[in-house]
């Protein structure tokens, strides 16, 4: 495996010029300093209860995820890069999905295979021929990218369902400017804590044909026990909107409910954090008990809309990920300006063979999987670890992807011994609506163990707050 | 605006929290007599009573044999299978606080919180006789920093009103309950009035509801009569655990939601007949036609407010 690209000291061992004031100022820290001010954080977390519930733990069922006191920081023209290409690949999914959901040009031009998509589990015939408002299907997006060099970064997933991380994003940030306020000044950082006003925008500006004057929002939840519910919460309470569960809303006449102390509210845009399957048992998953009877059908009516769009797991398929250059050539007509990283798709033959040669090389991906479950990391896994999977493998090769494992940039963390190197990726959101808005920067994840390079929170991953310089 | 489900939690995390707060005092004032000398403990067995007057008794003989000090203590305080103790309490107070997260201010949220942060790490071993009136009190203290942070944070919206109907609704019941277990069941038939045991069972249940200096000083009398304390808890509108009192601010919280919607319900009405009711009695005439039956039916007309409550406000 090639060198690690070090985000704060560059190949020749220099100081990159973002982190030349966070440099200088670790190197008057004292541990003993940092590490009150660790502790000092997670008792704000505990208190204020940001905390994320992993499932199959039962003892710590509400966890905080390990938060990272030195900031990770991209220069500005860093960012003005990573954005346009975010931009431009955002717009290509949203096209991609209306495109799949109406006349298929893109399988009719052969440039990605129908079965792949039309016989994908992600694909939802129930879509077929819905148009949203302003034809956005995938509002909200979280772009995971990783750097691997200077000036070359890939992206690894589009999150198009339901990506969560923006409540840490934004907690993030707060306790840095609680914690270090005269590091923060010194440097000229882009704000973010605006997002929760720009994704009430977005959800306005989708509002369906139906609603008269202004809209109606909510935040749909599972409830407490899910293990994002502290960032439904959060969400709802800085948009001002209701946060509800199934139970609170209802489908008369065509038209969504919510169930008040007074008379019946109704509801005119979903940014919903439930899975597709539960959304509706009258259409999808009958057993589901978190969603709302009929909501489905209101929203083929026109009379709500759904945030994201139901379907758009499609898009960020990991099977389909490997098509990703050439859907955007063929939505925007323009050269891909993120890098995809190579796909192998199991579900071909040589692709097969040549994986299950190169399995200790090989990151191995479930297609549907998300939060780093079911995955192998060939370069760190034991061999019967290889071995193991290598049958599962075998089994249902078309249920996996894999790729080459990359040399992920790392950024100074805060560990035991000391400041040390860890593994860090990227997931900016990006939000579309009447048009595309992005924060600058996002949720940074950090894999806090020496040499991991999985950054889920659910397998023990850390966050960081991420600053964009201003010029 | 408010969701249904939503006035229900607040209603409820209220309500618990309060819940919380008596069964402490209760396990306090249990835990000082079983400090005293035998003669002036009743004949019942002590522990036995107080699970009656905590309610307790099914879940606790469904799981232990003997009502030993012990057990009862860990039944009350810490047992997750037993939905009253004070740990589960607290949880589903939390619990409530969580899913109404965006209408609680953040001192009443920190102060739940925290208190089922710390709560939810304690063992077995923190009920030891050393540990447990340091526990007791701490809960209590949690308890007034919750209700402290609510009456001073939080807006007079129906949020608000919801919340503290819950609580004296909780407060009014366990009033009404624990002078009836004391007075119906637990003094002792063979003594009479003024005796050792009598003034011991009239003083502990005074201390239960934190009111036994209150007491001497609003009757400036050394000894305790039981129409006096009695009317203490039921007539007197300047103590804060009494039932009328309860009942003035639970009247005055549905009037104030009234106000705000514009519509009254069966609730207003209910409430300000019970609170007609006390504001009406006098102490010779409820005990001449039964203390028992009087609290009896307070008890079920209070049930018959919350689930009108429940109704006319879509709880769910």
């Amino acid at each position: 495996m090639a060198e690690n690209f070090n985000e704060m000291l560059g190949p020749d061992g220099q100081v990159r010029a973002p982190y030349a004031i966070l440099k200088q100022w670790l190197d008057t820290q004292s541990p003993a300093d940092l590490r009150a001010k660790i502790r000092e954080a997670e008792s704000i977390f505990r208190r204020l209860g940001i905390t994320f519930a992993v499932y199959g733990n039962e003892e710590a069922a509400e966890r905080l995820i390990p938060f990272d006191i030195i900031p990770r920081i991209f220069a500005a023209s860093e960012w003005r890069r990573l954005e346009a290409g975010i931009r431009q690949r955002v717009a290509a999914l949203n096209a991609f999905i209306d495109d799949i959901y109406h006349r298929q040009e893109i399988l009719r031009a052969g440039r990605v295979p129908s079965a792949l998509v039309l016989q994908n589990e992600a694909y939802l015939p129930q879509m077929a021929g819905m148009t949203p408002a302003r034809n956005v299907y995938a509002h909200i997006i979280g772009t995971d990218i990783v750097r691997v060099g200077e000036d070359e970064f890939y992206v690894l997933e589009d999150n198009c369902r339901t990506p969560s991380g923006v409540s840490y994003m934004l907690e993030d940030r707060e306790a840095m400017m609680y914690l270090f306020p005269d590091l923060f000044a010194r440097h000229r950082v882009a704000a973010i804590e605006h997002y929760p006003q720009m994704l009430r925008r977005t959800l306005d500006s989708v509002a369906p044909p139906a609603c008269e004057g202004e809209p109606t929002c909510i935040v749909l939840t599972p409830g407490i026990y899910n293990s994002a519910f502290f960032e439904h919460a959060f969400l709802a309470d800085e948009m001002g909107v209701q946060l509800c569960t199934g139970d609170d809303l209802y489908v008369d006449g065509g038209f969504l409910y919510m169930r008040t102390t007074r008379d019946p509210v109704r509801v005119d845009v979903v940014y919903r954090r439930i899975d597709d399957a539960f959304l509706d048992p009258l259409t999808f998953n009958p057993d589901s008990t978190l969603g709302v009877p009929g909501i489905f059908d209101a929203y083929r009516a026109g009379h709500v809309t759904i945030v994201n769009a139901p379907g758009t797991g499609i898009a960020d398929d990991k099977a389909i990920y490997s098509f990703m250059p050439d859907i955007v050539e063929f939505y925007t007509g323009e050269k891909p300006l993120l890098n995809n990283v190579p796909t192998w798709r199991c579900s071909e033959d040589e692709s097969l063979k040549y994986v299950l040669d190169h399995l200790p090389e090989l990151v191995v991906k479930e297609v549907h999987g998300s939060g780093g479950y079911g995955m192998l990391v060939g370069p760190t896994a034991s061999k019967k670890e290889i071995t193991t999977f290598r049958e599962i493998l075998k089994k249902r090769p078309d249920n996996y992807i894999a790729q080459p494992t990359l040399a992920l940039s790392s950024a100074p963390t805060f560990v035991k011994s000391g400041v040390a190197p860890r593994h860090v990726d990227l997931r900016p959101f990006v939000l579309t609506g009447d048009q595309i808005r992005i924060t600058p920067g996002g949720f940074t994840r950090v894999a806090m163990k020496a040499g991991s390079l999985v950054v889920n929170s659910s397998q023990g991953g850390g966050t960081k707050d991420t600053w964009v310089l201003e010029d | 605006m408010l969701l249904g489900r939503n006035a229900a939690s607040l209603f409820w995390m209220a309500r618990y929290v309060e819940r919380a707060e008596n069964m402490a005092r209760l396990v306090e004032v249990s835990y000082r007599i079983s400090l005293m000398p035998k003669p002036f403990r009743g004949h019942t067995n002590d522990w036995r009573s107080v699970l009656i007057s905590a309610q307790c008794e099914a879940t606790f003989d469904a799981k232990y044999d003997e009502a030993s000090k012990e057990n009862v203590i860990q039944h009350l305080v810490l047992d997750r299978e037993n939905p009253s103790s004070i740990r589960s309490c607290m949880e589903t107070a939390r619990n409530n606080g969580r899913s109404v997260r965006t209408s609680l201010s953040r001192d009443v949220w920190e102060s739940l919180n925290s208190t089922w942060n710390e709560l939810s790490q304690l063992r077995a071993s923190h009920l030891s006789s050393d540990k447990l009136p340091g526990l007791l009190d701490w809960i209590k203290q949690r308890s007034m920093l919750f209700r402290g942070a609510m009456l001073g944070t939080a807006l007079r919206l129906d949020s608000f009103h919801f919340s503290q109907a819950g609580a004296f609704v909780e407060r009014a019941d366990n009033t009404a309950r624990i002078l009836d277990v004391k007075y119906h069941i637990l003094l002792p038939r063979g003594s009479g009035p003024g005796s050792a045991i009598d003034q011991q069972q009239w003083a502990s249940l005074l201390r239960s509801v934190s009111a036994h200096r209150a007491y001497r000083w609003a009757y400036k009398d050394a000894s305790y009569q039981p129409w006096n304390v009695a009317q203490f808890l039921i007539l007197n509108p300047a103590m804060p655990r009494s039932l009328i009192f309860c009942y003035n601010w639970i009247t005055r919280s549905l009037n104030d939601l009234a106000a705000d919607y514009g519509t009254r319900t069966d609730g207003n009405d209910i409430a300000e007949r019970t609170l007609r009711k006390l504001a009406g009695a006098d102490m010779e005439a409820i005990f001449q036609s039964g203390l028992h039956e009087f609290l009896v039916d307070f008890i079920v007309d209070n049930n018959r407010l919350t689930s009108e409550i429940a109704n006319a406000y879509n709880f769910q």
